[in-house]
């Protein structure tokens, strides 16, 4: 694996079935009643974040605590960043520190690019959401959700060959379709973005993955779909005209979720907008694994921080 | 009184090796062996002769932004490029919007000595692009503005636009559009395409710049006036400038030299040096500017040279500064792409870093005119078979983004003369008497 984790474009299909299997013996310890392994015991781990996101702050968080690391949280939010401290003076501050992995959470696409690349830190930078840009421990969890139901045995040591994976709602603004996209294609599935047509980039012609603007054609196929979360505020940018058309259009109720095969699972990756891109009761259904993504989140996160910071790998090369 | 000057072996727009005699900041003779008593020799054997290059688009900070550059520091740089003229935008804080503020520039100019300072009035109070500023009183101030521009801002509501170019045939002036349509940009920070989509950040589609070049060529055609297009950088800007003109409408454009080599693929590593508005494009669009440039669709080169303090580089790319500095690359960059690819000859260079420009802005001073007996002594001398690599810290700009950090570039400004004053000799800065 690469030192960083900036992109789920990064992982290649063995180090992405490495992490995956990885979180999948990782997944036992949160079954235990201590929930704790004392591999990253000593390493500090910052969590980074520019951007308000409990959800994932506190699933890392939890990841490196029972790796026993030390974890250090840092929220831009009343500390020195929203005194107007850059960016590279607040990674150097974490540098002298002696940060072993750097999280970072940022409303910027890029901004763990430039903390990874510019020199400004020496520890493992891991990309928690940059703006518009990438999420690729989301897509990795999802990958691990998808692959334990969808690949026989639960899937340990499997890719996800040949399964159909549709992602629907606001792609061009959604860095989890954008990490989805890069690691489930590597990963050997067959991706389908729904979107209208305002909402998908410019280019996704020239992604591997197919496109449409309906959403109706694109379920029989479908051994997973994933709702992403459409931002109340792109209703006001004219990108469709009512939440109401676009829920007609785009939101996953029952009616469509029937059209599923039965064996299909419905992802969501949070926090929903229940009622506009996914009703209550689908998201409330057997059919939804929702809450089981965020389990599987901190197996993943744990897996990552433990490949990239605390393996004997690190030790040897004596860094 | 000036120090005579004996240029020995020049070989004029590439032409062959001959004499050029400079007295009294004109040129006395130009032949083989010359003579000239007391006369300082320069030699210059090997090396190009260009007039004294003109930009037609400097930002030089003054007054407001002295840590990013200054008058003095920016025409240091620019006669370190081979510019003996260059027009300062009117960006600055406060705006070069009334005749106090363009006489200050104009005024700080001629103090620095380095290179003539031509100040560019805004066309709207303060940039704002509700109201016209005082464009007759800038025009008839000592500065003697004839270039009218809101850069860094679209003149984007149509009839002040109208009114703006209207308004200028009185004097002769021409308004030199940004064309950006604000709506279609509104959070854009790189060229929307596939690299845009890839990196999630918020697209600059080509369509908010063409839209806007072809209604204000629509615009000067109808009221009859003089439309200058700033940094043109999309294939299809690039179309409806050639159909302007062949139309016979007074419609003249310019280039940077940065979109005549780089592209939005430099963007992916998020590293904000390659920031610009408007934002590199694609290899295409690339092709297209050099085109346009070679066919004469595209009449001048323009550095847009955009100096911005560390700080405004050294961050996440959507908190950078827009603009790269340029004024001592600009003609190595217009070599590299234009010259040794045959797109153009020296002359031609001449004619879109020198004379051209000098005749949009209808800028005095002798710039812009041929190398010849009778001219004023603004002249370059450039070694095209040298090659360097930039380096951010040789330059004389107090600022440090250069996007061609690294890059081995063609050529080298041996000296540049101002009126018969060397301001750059050897490659190094001269002490200049103002």
């Amino acid at each position: 694996m690469k030192k960083h984790l900036l992109s789920a474009g990064d992982l290649t299909r063995e180090d992405a079935i490495r992490v995956l299997d990885t979180a999948a013996e990782l997944l036992g310890v949160a079954q235990r009643p201590i929930k704790k392994l004392p591999t990253l015991r000593g390493r500090t781990v910052v969590n980074l974040f520019f951007e308000d996101s409990t959800r994932t702050r506190i699933s890392f968080e939890a990841a490196a605590k029972r790796l026993s690391a030390d974890v250090i949280n840092f929220s831009a939010k009343g500390s020195s960043v929203s005194k107007g401290e850059s960016l590279k003076d607040t990674a150097l501050t974490l540098q002298a520190m002696g940060a072993d992995a750097v999280v970072i959470r940022h409303h910027f696409s890029g901004a763990p690019h430039r903390l990874a690349a510019a020199g400004w830190t020496n520890g493992a930078v891991v990309n928690a959401g940059d703006g518009t840009h990438e999420h690729p421990t989301q897509a990795l969890l999802d990958a691990f959700t998808m692959r334990s139901h969808l690949m026989p045995g639960g899937g340990v040591g499997a890719d996800l060959e040949g399964k159909n994976v549709t992602i629907v709602g606001d792609v061009l603004h959604s860095r989890v379709a954008r990490s989805n996209a890069l690691l489930l294609h590597t990963l050997g599935a067959n991706v389908t973005l729904v979107a209208p047509p305002t909402l998908l980039p410019v280019g996704v012609d020239t992604w591997p993955v197919e496109t449409s603007y309906d959403l109706d054609e694109s379920l029989e196929k479908a051994d997973a779909i994933m709702m992403l979360r459409v931002q109340r505020e792109r209703m006001n940018a004219s990108y469709f005209p009512t939440e109401r058309e676009y829920s007609r259009r785009y939101g996953l109720d029952t009616t469509r979720m029937n059209r599923l095969p039965d064996h299909a699972i419905v992802l969501h990756p949070g926090p929903m907008n229940r009622g506009m891109e996914i009703t209550a009761d689908v998201a409330d259904s057997g059919r939804s694994v929702i809450v089981e993504q965020v389990t599987n989140g901190v197996a993943v996160r744990m897996a990552v921080l433990y490949l990239l910071v605390g393996g004997a790998t690190n030790e040897e090369e004596g860094s | 009184m000036s120090e005579q000057y004996l240029i020995r072996n020049a070989r004029i727009l590439g032409g062959e090796p001959t004499d050029i005699a400079i007295a009294d900041g004109v040129i006395t003779a130009i032949g083989a062996d010359l003579d000239l008593n007391g006369a300082i020799e320069v030699d210059a054997t090997g090396l190009v002769a260009l007039p004294g290059l003109v930009d037609l688009h400097t930002h030089l900070r003054e007054p407001g932004r002295e840590d990013a550059e200054t008058v003095l520091t920016g025409t240091q740089a620019a006669a370190r490029g081979g510019f003996t003229c260059v027009h300062a935008m009117a960006n600055t804080d406060p705006v070069a919007d009334t005749a106090g503020v363009v006489e200050q520039v104009w005024r700080l100019g001629r103090e620095a000595g380095f290179c003539d300072v031509q100040p560019i009035g805004a066309v709207t109070v303060g940039l704002g692009g509700t109201q016209l500023a005082e464009l007759g009183a800038m025009a008839d101030s000592a500065a003697d503005v004839r270039v009218f521009s809101d850069d860094g801002k679209c003149v984007s509501d149509a009839v002040l636009m109208r009114r703006a170019l209207e308004y200028v045939k009185a004097f002769d002036g021409v308004v030199a559009q940004h064309a950006q349509e604000p709506r279609l940009t509104e959070g854009a920070q790189m060229n929307e395409g596939l690299v845009s989509g890839e990196l999630g950040l918020t697209g600059w589609p080509a369509a908010a710049e063409e839209a806007i070049v072809a209604r204000d060529c629509v615009l000067a055609a109808h009221v009859g006036s003089r439309l200058h297009v700033c940094h043109l950088s999309t294939r299809g800007s690039v179309e409806i400038v050639r159909w302007a003109k062949s139309k016979g409408w007074d419609v003249t454009a310019e280039v940077t030299p940065h979109h005549l080599l780089l592209t939005d693929d430099l963007v992916r590593g998020y590293d904000p040096i390659y920031k610009v508005n408007p934002p590199l494009r694609t290899a295409d669009d690339v092709e297209a500017v050099r085109e346009g440039l070679a066919d004469g669709t595209i009449d001048i080169v323009a550095t847009d040279h955009a100096p911005h303090p560390m700080e405004d580089k050294e961050c996440e790319w959507s908190a950078a500064a827009f603009g790269m500095i340029g004024l001592e690359t600009a003609l190595s960059v217009v070599q590299h792409t234009m010259v040794d690819t045959g797109l153009l000859t020296w002359a031609q260079v001449a004619e879109r870093m020198s004379a051209a420009p000098a005749h949009i802005s209808r800028v005095g001073g002798g710039h812009g005119r041929p190398i010849a007996v009778g001219e004023a002594a603004h002249v370059v001398l450039y070694d095209d078979q040298a090659t360097r690599t930039i380096t951010p810290a040789d330059t004389a700009s107090l600022s440090r983004n250069t996007p061609y950090a690294g890059r081995e570039l063609p050529g080298r400004v041996v000296a540049t003369f101002l009126r018969g004053v060397p301001t750059v000799l050897d490659g190094q800065l001269q002490e200049v008497r103002s």
